[in-house]
C-alpha cells in the first residue's frame, strides 16, 4: 500500500492557526477526561444510592431502584445520548428549551454527554454495589442492628466499607469503560480525543498518525487509572479479606 | 568487495527495465480483469451526487458519471461483463478505504484539494461549487457578516469547517461553531434552533431543502467562501487507471452527454421527494464542460 508517512505532521501549526496539530489532539485529551470524570463522580453517587436501595427491605424502593437499572441498562448507550440531545430540549416548555438550544453548544454537548455517561454506568455500578453488599455475610447485617444500629448506620458503618472493597476490581474496569464510552460524544459533536483524530485525518490527510497517536492517549489513561486504583486496593485492604494478607 | 557495485548496477537496470511495464500497466485495472469486478464508493446521503433512494438504490449526478466510467473500463479491457460492487463511504474513512484498496473508485462529493493529493489521486473535475449558508426565510440573516457571535453548524471534515474555523481566528467573529457528523444531522441541528445558519457547499444545501419537511421556509444566502471542485478519488500512481476515468468523464462533458445528466438531477424533479432544486448551471460549471480538467482550487 503506498502510504506517505509523516510524524512531524504532529508539529505543524493547523490549517486554521489556531494551535499546532498536537494542540488539538491535547485539547481533545482535556475534553475526554474532564468528560469522563465528571461523568464517573455522577455514576458513582447515584450507582451507589441506587444500589443500596435495591438491598433494602422496603418492596417500593427497591422496585423503584430496579427499575432504573434496568431503564438505563437496557437502552443502547448511543440512543440515550440522541435522547438527551436532540430530544429532551424538545420535551422542555418552549422557553426553557430555546434557552438551553442557543446557549454555548460546546456546554449543551458537555452536559448531554455527561448527564448520559453518568446515568447509563450508574445503572452498572449500581449492580455491582447490589452484589457486593449480597455477597456479605448475612450475619453482618443482624451483627450491626442487634448492636443497636439503625438500618442506614448499619450500611454506613458496617456495610458499605466492605462492599467497596469487595467491588473495587469491577469498579476499576468500569472506571476504564467510562473514558472508552466517552468517545460517543463524538455523535453530537463534541471534540473530544477520539472526534480530534477524525479532524486530524480530515485536515491532514494522515489518517494512520493519527489513529496511532490517538489510540496510545487512551492507553496512556487507562494505565494511569489502572495504577491508581490498584494503589487505592492496596492502600485500602483489610487483613483477613479479599487482597488482604 | 567488488560484489556491491555489480549488485547494485543490475538492481538499477532491473528497475530501469520494470519500471515503464509497471507504468502502463495500472494495478487497478489489472486487478478489475483478473477478479472481474469493480468496488464503486458510493455516498449514502450526498443529495443529488451519490445517495439512496426509498428503495435503498444508489442513484444521482455522481452516480451516473461512475457508471459512465464502468462503462468505459469494460470497453478499455475488452471485457463482456464487468461484476459491480457498491460500498457506502462517509467523509471520515473514504480516503482509507481508496488507499487500502477496499474501494477501487470513489464518485461522491469529495473536493479535490493538494492535501488530498498527498494521499490519492484525483480524476478530471466532474462538479464546481460554492460554500454557502442555509437559513430560515424569517432569520434576517443575508451574508456570512451577519454570523458574528452566532451559532452556526457545519458537517464535519468539510472544506466548510475549516472555512468557518478561519473566518473565527482572522477576522475574529466569535461564531460558536458546532460540527455534526453528517449533513441530515447538521440540518437538524438548523432545524431545531440550535444554529442560525448551516454552512456548506450550495448544492448540498439545495439537496437538504429538498428532503426538509417545509421546503418553502429554507433559503440559500450569501457570497460563495470558496471554490471547490469535486473529483472522483483513485489510488494514486496509477496513470494507466486514471486515464481512462478522465478520458471517461471528458467524453460526456465536451459531448453534451453531461449537461443532460446536469439537468436531470439540478433542473427537475429527483428522488425521493420528487423536489426540484432549481439550481442553473454556473459559470465554472459552463467553463469546466467546455475545457475538462483535474486542477484543485486549492
Amino acid at each position: 500500500m503506498a502510504y506517505n508517512w509523516n510524524w512531524e505532521v504532529f508539529l505543524q501549526p493547523s490549517v486554521t492557526g489556531d494551535d499546532t496539530y498536537l494542540g488539538w489532539l491535547l485539547t481533545g485529551l482535556k475534553w475526554t477526561v474532564s468528560l469522563s470524570l465528571s461523568a464517573w463522580v455522577i455514576a458513582l453517587v447515584l450507582g451507589t444510592i441506587v444500589g443500596v436501595l435495591r438491598t433494602v427491605p422496603n418492596r417500593w424502593l427497591s422496585g423503584l431502584a430496579t427499575a432504573y437499572v434496568e431503564l438505563f441498562r437496557n437502552i443502547p448507550l448511543l440512543v440515550q445520548l440522541f435522547i438527551w440531545y436532540f430530544v429532551l430540549p424538545e420535551l422542555l416548555p418552549p422557553a426553557l428549551g430555546d434557552a438551553f438550544k442557543q446557549s454555548h453548544p460546546l456546554w449543551q454537548q458537555f452536559f448531554s454527554a455527561m448527564v448520559c455517561l453518568g446515568l447509563f454506568t450508574s445503572a452498572r455500578v449500581a449492580e455491582q454495589v447490589r452484589s457486593g453488599i449480597n455477597s456479605l455475610p448475612r450475619g453482618q447485617k443482624a451483627a450491626g442492628l442487634a448492636m443497636g444500629f439503625t438500618l442506614p448506620q448499619v450500611y454506613r458503618h458496617v456495610l458499605m466499607p466492605m462492599a467497596y472493597r469487595i467491588i473495587l476490581p469491577p469498579l476499576t474496569s468500569e472506571f476504564l469503560n467510562i473514558f472508552k464510552n466517552s468517545a460517543v460524544a463524538t455523535t453530537i459533536g463534541l471534540i473530544e480525543l477520539s472526534r480530534q483524530a477524525q479532524q486530524l485525518v480530515d485536515y491532514t490527510a494522515q489518517p494512520y498518525e493519527a489513529f496511532i497517536a490517538v489510540t496510545v492517549l487512551y492507553v496512556l489513561i487507562n494505565v494511569t487509572v489502572m495504577f491508581l486504583m490498584r494503589r487505592l486496593e492496596e492502600k485500602v485492604r483489610v487483613p483477613g479479606f479479599i487482597g488482604g494478607k | 568487495m567488488k560484489l556491491l557495485p555489480a549488485v547494485l548496477t543490475a538492481a538499477v537496470a532491473a528497475a530501469f527495465l520494470t519500471t515503464p511495464a509497471v507504468a502502463q500497466e495500472s494495478a487497478t485495472l489489472k486487478k478489475i480483469k483478473d477478479t472481474g469486478s469493480i468496488t464503486l464508493g458510493h455516498r449514502e446521503s450526498s443529495i443529488p451526487f451519490s445517495y439512496y433512494d426509498d428503495k435503498q438504490q444508489v442513484i444521482g449526478y455522481a452516480y451516473e458519471l461512475q457508471r459512465k466510467i464502468v462503462d468505459a473500463v469494460k470497453a478499455e479491457l475488452k471485457l463482456d461483463k464487468v461484476d459491480v460492487k457498491l460500498m457506502p463511504v462517509t467523509s471520515a474513512n473514504r480516503i482509507t478505504l481508496v488507499q487500502n484498496g477496499t474501494v477501487d473508485i470513489e464518485c461522491g462529493s469529495t473536493t479535490n484539494n493538494t492535501e488530498r493529493q498527498k494521499q490519492v489521486a484525483f480524476s478530471n473535475t466532474f462538479f464546481v461549487i460554492g460554500t454557502k449558508l442555509m437559513v430560515k426565510k424569517t432569520s434576517g440573516i443575508k451574508d456570512f457578516p451577519d454570523l458574528a457571535g452566532k451559532n452556526v453548524v457545519t458537517t464535519a471534515g468539510t472544506t466548510s469547517e475549516r472555512l468557518l474555523r478561519r473566518m473565527n481566528e482572522e477576522k475574529q467573529m466569535k461564531m460558536n461553531i458546532i460540527s455534526a457528523k453528517d449533513h441530515g444531522e447538521s440540518f437538524l441541528t438548523l432545524e431545531t434552533g440550535r444554529a442560525v445558519a448551516f454552512m456548506m457547499d450550495d448544492a448540498l444545501l439545495y439537496g437538504e431543502i429538498a428532503k426538509a419537511k417545509r421546503p418553502a421556509d429554507w433559503e440559500v444566502v450569501g457570497t460563495a467562501q470558496s471554490k471547490e471542485a469535486y473529483g472522483c478519488m483513485l489510488r494514486k500512481d496509477d496513470a494507466g487507471f486514471k486515464k481512462v476515468v478522465d478520458a471517461a468523464i471528458a467524453q460526456a462533458q465536451t459531448s453534451g452527454e453531461a449537461d443532460k445528466i446536469y439537468a436531470k438531477w439540478f433542473m427537475n424533479p429527483i428522488p425521493p421527494k420528487g423536489l426540484n432544486l432549481n439550481m442553473p448551471m454556473s459559470d465554472e460549471m459552463k467553463e469546466l464542460h467546455k475545457a475538462p480538467n483535474d486542477r484543485a482550487y486549492e
